[in-house]
């Protein structure tokens, strides 16, 4: 089942030099396995590989149902360098909560997870 | 003040945010000691780059260098330092903390208190008179991202300032001062001394003083823990015209309660402190301070009571022998212009626009080191994450040049208003004019070892 991250988690970010920081927390504590599962090392590369140009690390935060994300290169240098409108990274969070997850039918089901029947209308993409 | 006591009788102390960043709101310190019983006001002006503007201010008048809103700030809770006994600790004396205790010293005078305001000020983490020295003693000054040494831009830099930890404010605090100023101090130290010097958290006391460092870091940033830019059900958060910042009720054994004064707006709760708990979070296990290693893996969270947040559990380790050095240089310049374009077909006409200023700036043989267009309204901010748009009713096109030489900088800004009269149609917003050159300040920073570092109180009588 297609699950939106923006549906079972929140985020905030911010910036440290050119590095963005993603903190994504799930909206309920069961939720967390689920996000710890799916929103993997890859899963984020592969998301914002137009968006920077270095490296992503991940941490996990169990004690606050959360993962840690470190965007290197995000920033167009970060700072008083940069020339984006986002210079400190504020909502690569919204960004991240754009991701989709594919969950098996079974795991959604028992996490009770909100899936594509439970999207707005106009939230939907396009592609929907 | 005489610290108070929980329901269970264990002695609490009160310290309260009244300020995020230079700028924030001005109401806040005062509304902080107005709302509610507070022994500590902790006030927060100083970001990676405000270093070096105040330097810049510093060359122009000797006595400027410092936030020079703290005054105001002050001078709206005096009543509550002279006649209630809250202490202040603020870091606004920027690179001129003298300075910001004369300003302080004159409005307390004005209100023919002076007796009753001891103003400590902490000193020695400018680092920008010894550069030579140091560079000639070994201490490379490396940039903890790229490695390069600080040699490469010697010339350029602008500020140069250790950030230093709790130890000297404890001091200051121990020596009877009730407004602390400091200059370039961790941001979480300034919550965490007060609760260090009441409850004699020694060198040691881990867990403790990377409890007061979490503490602080959750306040640092002022309303944003207390339902300010907070995401989760963000519809549904109460009175944000009246929002209350928040307050660390701090207990001996390192334990605290974050809370806000009743008849407030905002929300205090696990999902609120979370946010501000991930926010610019490096590695969880290791937030490095000169004072403790804290483990943010280690923290546990308890809603218990309405706006009432409990957090406990946390762990810490000895720190570095390092100090983290905040330097400042000048990188350059850049400048932002935009227009706007409107429906329809708001996109094509902007990118066309954009196609057309790139070509006049090649044409005119200008170069840059970077330039960057973003379409607001269809990807500035998410980039192709966001999807094609559709059918805006108007776009910002939002271009911007960096580069060494000032006067191609300057060129780039006059090609941006031509377009309104010899460009794609529909255009309109450009009634700010000409797009202003920014000198460029970048922020280095470098690791330099503790011992050289010597921080110097003085409590002014």
């Amino acid at each position: 089942m297609k699950v939106r991250l923006l549906d079972i988690a929140h985020a905030r970010s911010g910036d440290k030099g050119d590095t963005a920081n993603v903190g994504v927390i799930a909206l309920r504590p069961e939720w967390y396995p689920v996000i710890r599962t799916y929103v993997t090392l890859a899963a984020v590369q592969a998301h914002f590989k137009d968006a920077i140009t270095g490296p992503v690390e991940r941490y996990e935060l169990p004690n606050l149902n959360a993962l840690n994300f470190l965007l290197h290169g995000a920033l167009d240098g970060g700072g008083t360098l940069s020339l984006k409108t986002d210079a400190q990274g504020k909502v690569f969070s919204t960004a991240m909560l754009r991701l989709v997850l594919d969950v098996p039918e079974d795991e959604a089901k028992a996490a009770n997870l909100p899936g594509p029947k439970q999207w707005p209308v106009y939230q939907r993409s396009p592609k929907e | 003040m005489t610290p108070t006591h929980d329901q269970a009788g264990q002695r609490i102390v009160r310290v309260a945010s009244g300020q995020g960043f230079w700028g924030d709101w001005l109401e806040a310190p005062r509304r902080q000691v107005e709302g509610g019983d507070v022994d500590y006001l902790m006030l927060d002006y100083l970001a990676e780059v405000t270093m070096s503007i105040l330097q810049k201010q510093k060359e122009r008048d000797p006595n400027m260098g410092y936030a020079r809103d703290f005054v105001g700030a002050f001078e709206s809770v005096l009543p509550a330092v002279a006649k209630r006994g809250v202490r202040v600790v603020a870091n606004a004396g920027g690179v001129n903390p003298p300075a910001c205790a004369a300003a302080v010293r004159q409005v307390a005078r004005k209100h023919d208190v002076s007796d009753a305001v001891r103003i400590g000020v902490i000193t020695g983490d400018d680092l920008l008179p010894r550069l030579d020295e140091l560079i000639a003693g070994g201490h490379a000054l490396a940039n903890m991202e790229t490695g390069e040494p600080l040699s490469t831009v010697r010339e350029r830099v602008l500020s140069a300032n250790a950030y230093l930890g709790s130890v000297p404010i404890v001091d200051a605090l121990a020596k009877g001062a009730n407004v602390v100023i400091t200059g370039r101090s961790t941001d979480t130290a300034l919550t965490m001394a007060p609760l260090r010097h009441e409850f004699g958290w020694k060198d040691g006391d881990w867990d403790r003083l990377a409890a007061g460092i979490v503490a602080g870091h959750i306040i640092e940033c002022g309303a944003q823990c207390s339902g300010g830019n907070c995401l989760v059900d963000w519809q549904t958060i109460p009175d944000l015209a009246n929002i209350g910042y928040p307050i660390v009720e701090g207990s001996a054994d390192g334990s605290f309660v974050i809370a806000k004064h009743p008849n407030t707006g905002g929300r205090i709760t696990v999902a609120s402190i979370s946010e501000q708990l991930v926010y610019e979070m490096g590695d969880p296990h290791a937030y490095i301070t000169p004072d403790v290693i804290a483990d943010f893996t280690t923290i546990r969270l308890e809603q218990i009571g309405e706006n009432r947040v409990r957090v406990f559990g946390i762990k810490g380790r000895p720190a570095t022998d390092k100090l983290k050095v905040s330097i400042a240089y000048r990188a350059g310049f850049k400048a932002v212009g935009s227009l706007v374009y409107s429906w329809p077909d708001a996109l094509p006409k902007a990118q066309l626009a954009d196609r057309v200023l790139r070509e006049r700036l090649g044409r005119l043989g200008l170069h840059f080191d970077k330039i960057l267009t973003e379409f607001v309204g269809a990807s500035a901010t998410h980039g192709r994450l966001a999807g094609e748009p559709h059918d805006p009713p108007e776009v910002q096109l939002r271009i911007g040049v960096r580069g060494e030489d000032r006067a191609a900088v300057e060129r780039f800004t006059r090609e941006i208003a031509p377009l309104v009269l010899n460009g794609p149609p529909s255009v309109t917003g450009f009634a700010g004019g000409r797009p202003k050159v920014e000198e460029i300040v970048a922020y280095w920073p470098a690791l330099i070892d503790k011992r050289v570092v010597q921080p110097k109180v003085e409590v002014l009588a």
